[in-house]
């Protein structure tokens, strides 16, 4: 559905625009239909300004968006209008996505004007409503009302809904539940699961990969706006093997166990792997997958006086 | 035992009357001991913080005592509590980050600071460059202006300003709450480290993540709509709580290797009361999935285990 193509962005800072910083590099992946990824990394890894380029907020520097078939970076005004019917995003703070003099509600009211401006009124309720409990709240008792009247959880989900009223088939969700409570945290997290079962995509960006695993199939690992690390989320997470990964698996603060018991666990590993041939790493004749990556072969005499130290030859 | 709250209760003052954001409060906390304080937002975590260290309008104190080392703290006095701020009872507050004042070096606000507590900069310096040593930041900090610092290292550095008197007790509030997960380890561990040092007796660690607690805390108070539900060691807390509410916050959080698919986890239904007019007895009531008809009555706050404390009808019982 949306594939990334070597995509790149730098930013011009210093006084004149003088100084170049390269936010994304180079990073390509694709999200596929009714598919949750998740884009994992630290603050200025980059993973909102590719959330960013794929809404087309800023201009891309090389590479290719392209969203089924169409690239989108070439796109212009009224296209671009209908771009935005089948792609939607929501951000990290629902309280700063509000405007506090207007009551929340204006945020369909925008939409009605800019999108559906010949809807009959009645229609357009029934349809804000359904919407409304599409993400499990109850237009009764959260229409009519100012920001401040409603919870973060609440605010967060008007914000889904407005996303979901135009029938999208992509969402960018930009750490849109670490705001949250977490009682509500869940709800919100099950709502885009419940979504994605009815056909949409949707690419998760977070900082917590308890998160990313809970809900996603694919992940995507970002350091310094590169890809470290992608895959089926359940090899990264049991099987990281880029040492990156590895650090970020190490720090995430876990119910189960503590900080110290898994940097020995890492330890551990890298003992084990160790302890296996010390040629390993670069060997081109290992046997990959058993013998030599766990028992360090014996010096053995394969000849009078010849002495060597190898799988292959033990075997003989 | 470092500090003991007894019945606090903040109220903030609205014009449609009292916000009972902290009501009636009693703990204590043992030297050497970080106690984390857990609770969802509005559930009075940080006015408790602020409470024993700085009332601010619209706070108003309504009543309790709370006593650090045996002596007695006023804190519904702004000018006399001033003697304790910041040398025997110190806060980090959240959002610390901000606090420092952009336009001076941070060597400067910290001797202007040291100014008003009537202490000489100069002698404390090579103290000071020991501890920034300890949080791993350079010497060269103290010639930089806020702006030119990372988030975690401000956090690091506002640690290491507000721990600069030994402070008794150290009030941390949600201070890794902005950080990426590899700077809030590092943070975290520091907070470990100036207490296994002595820099800092006692601490209150004030966040809504609970697994950073199960990290470093020893213990786990959960707060739930201005009173206490919980306080018990953090294993206990995390493997075999006994209130209602805490179940449920445990279970909701998402863990190392919980798939949707696997198991579906399930958040609390309902909302936190409004704290202007809170439901008489228990106020978790709307929301516990195992209330009953006493419930109606306020639970006290009792030791069922040794330093296992909750409020809830349906526990007692097992124990009486």
């Amino acid at each position: 559905m949306l594939k990334l193509d070597k995509i790149s962005k730098i930013y011009k800072t210093g006084t004149f625009g003088g100084k170049m910083l390269p936010a994304v590099v180079d990073v390509s992946f694709d999200v596929g239909d009714g598919e949750i990824v998740s884009l994992i990394g630290e603050s200025g890894s980059g993973k909102s300004t590719i959330g960013k380029m794929i809404l087309s907020l800023i201009n891309i520097t090389s590479g290719k968006i392209i969203f089924n078939g169409v690239d989108v970076s070439t796109l212009k005004k009224g296209i671009l209008k209908n771009y935005y019917r089948n792609v939607q995003g929501v951000f990290q703070d629902p309280f700063s996505s509000y405007n506090p003099i207007f009551k929340a509600d204006r945020i369909f009211r925008t939409i009605r004007q800019e999108f559906f401006p010949k809807m009959k009124e009645s229609e357009w309720n029934e349809k804000v409503n359904r919407s409304l409990r599409d993400v499990g709240l109850n237009p009764d008792q959260v229409l009519n009302k100012f920001p401040h009247q409603l919870s973060g959880g609440q605010l967060q989900r008007f914000l889904i809904a407005r996303a979901l009223l135009l029938d999208i088939q992509f969402l960018v969700a930009d750490e849109i539940i670490s705001m949250l409570d977490a009682s509500t945290r869940v709800d919100v997290l099950n709502l885009l699961v419940d979504l994605k079962s009815r056909g949409l995509s949707i690419l998760f960006i977070t900082h917590d990969l308890n998160l990313g695993y809970y809900i996603s199939e694919k992940a995507v690992i970002l350091y310094r706006g590169c890809v470290v690390e992608m895959g089926v989320t359940d090899k990264i997470y049991y099987n990281p093997l880029h040492p990156y990964t590895e650090m970020l698996m190490a720090s995430v603060p876990r119910m189960d166990k503590k900080w110290e018991e898994v940097e020995m666990e890492l330890k551990a590993r890298q003992i084990e792997t160790t302890v296996g041939c010390v040629y390993y790493e670069r060997c081109c004749a290992a046997n990959k997958d058993k013998e030599c990556a766990r028992n360090r072969p014996q010096l053995i005499e394969v000849e009078r006086d010849h002495f060597v130290a190898c799988s292959r030859c033990m075997e003989e | 035992m470092s500090l003991q709250i007894k019945n606090l209760r903040v109220y903030y003052q609205t014009l449609r009357g009292d916000v009972k954001a902290l009501d009636g409060v009693t703990f204590n906390i043992k030297d050497g001991e970080i106690m984390g304080l857990a609770g969802e937002s509005g559930c009075g975590k940080t006015t408790l913080g602020h409470g024993l260290i700085r009332l601010y309008p619209p706070m108003r104190f309504v009543e309790g005592s709370v006593e650090l080392d045996n002596e007695e703290l006023p804190v519904w006095d702004m000018n006399r509590m001033n003697k304790y701020r910041f040398c025997k009872i110190s806060i980090i507050p959240q959002y610390a980050m901000n606090a420092m004042n952009p336009t001076r070096k941070i060597g400067k606000m910290t001797s202007e600071l040291l100014d008003s507590r009537k202490v000489n900069y100069k002698k404390t310096l090579p103290e000071l460059k020991r501890r920034l040593d300890l949080v791993k930041l350079t010497q060269d900090v103290l010639n930089m202006y806020p702006i030119e610092l990372s988030g975690g290292m401000k956090q690091r550095m506002v640690l290491v300003l507000s721990t600069l008197m030994d402070p008794s007790l150290l009030i941390a509030d949600e201070i890794t709450s902005a950080l990426d997960v590899s700077t809030q380890k590092a943070v975290a561990e520091m907070l470990v480290e100036f207490r296994n040092r002595k820099i800092v007796k006692s601490m209150i660690v004030i966040t809504h993540d609970i697994s950073i607690l199960y990290q470093i805390a020893d213990s786990i108070l959960v707060m739930y709509a201005g009173k206490l539900a919980e306080k018990a060691s953090t294993g206990i807390i995390v493997h075999s709580p006994r209130h209602p509410y805490t179940k449920l916050l445990i279970s909701s959080l998402p863990k190392v290797g919980v798939k949707y698919s696997e198991k579906k986890l399930l958040g609390i239904k309902g909302n936190t009361p409004l704290l202007l007019n809170p439901p008489i007895g228990c106020r978790f009531i709307d929301r516990c999935p195992v209330a009953f008809g006493k419930c109606v009555e306020e639970p006290p706050f009792i030791e069922i285990e040794k330093d296992h404390f909750v409020a809830c009808w349906k526990e007692y019982g097992k124990n009486a």
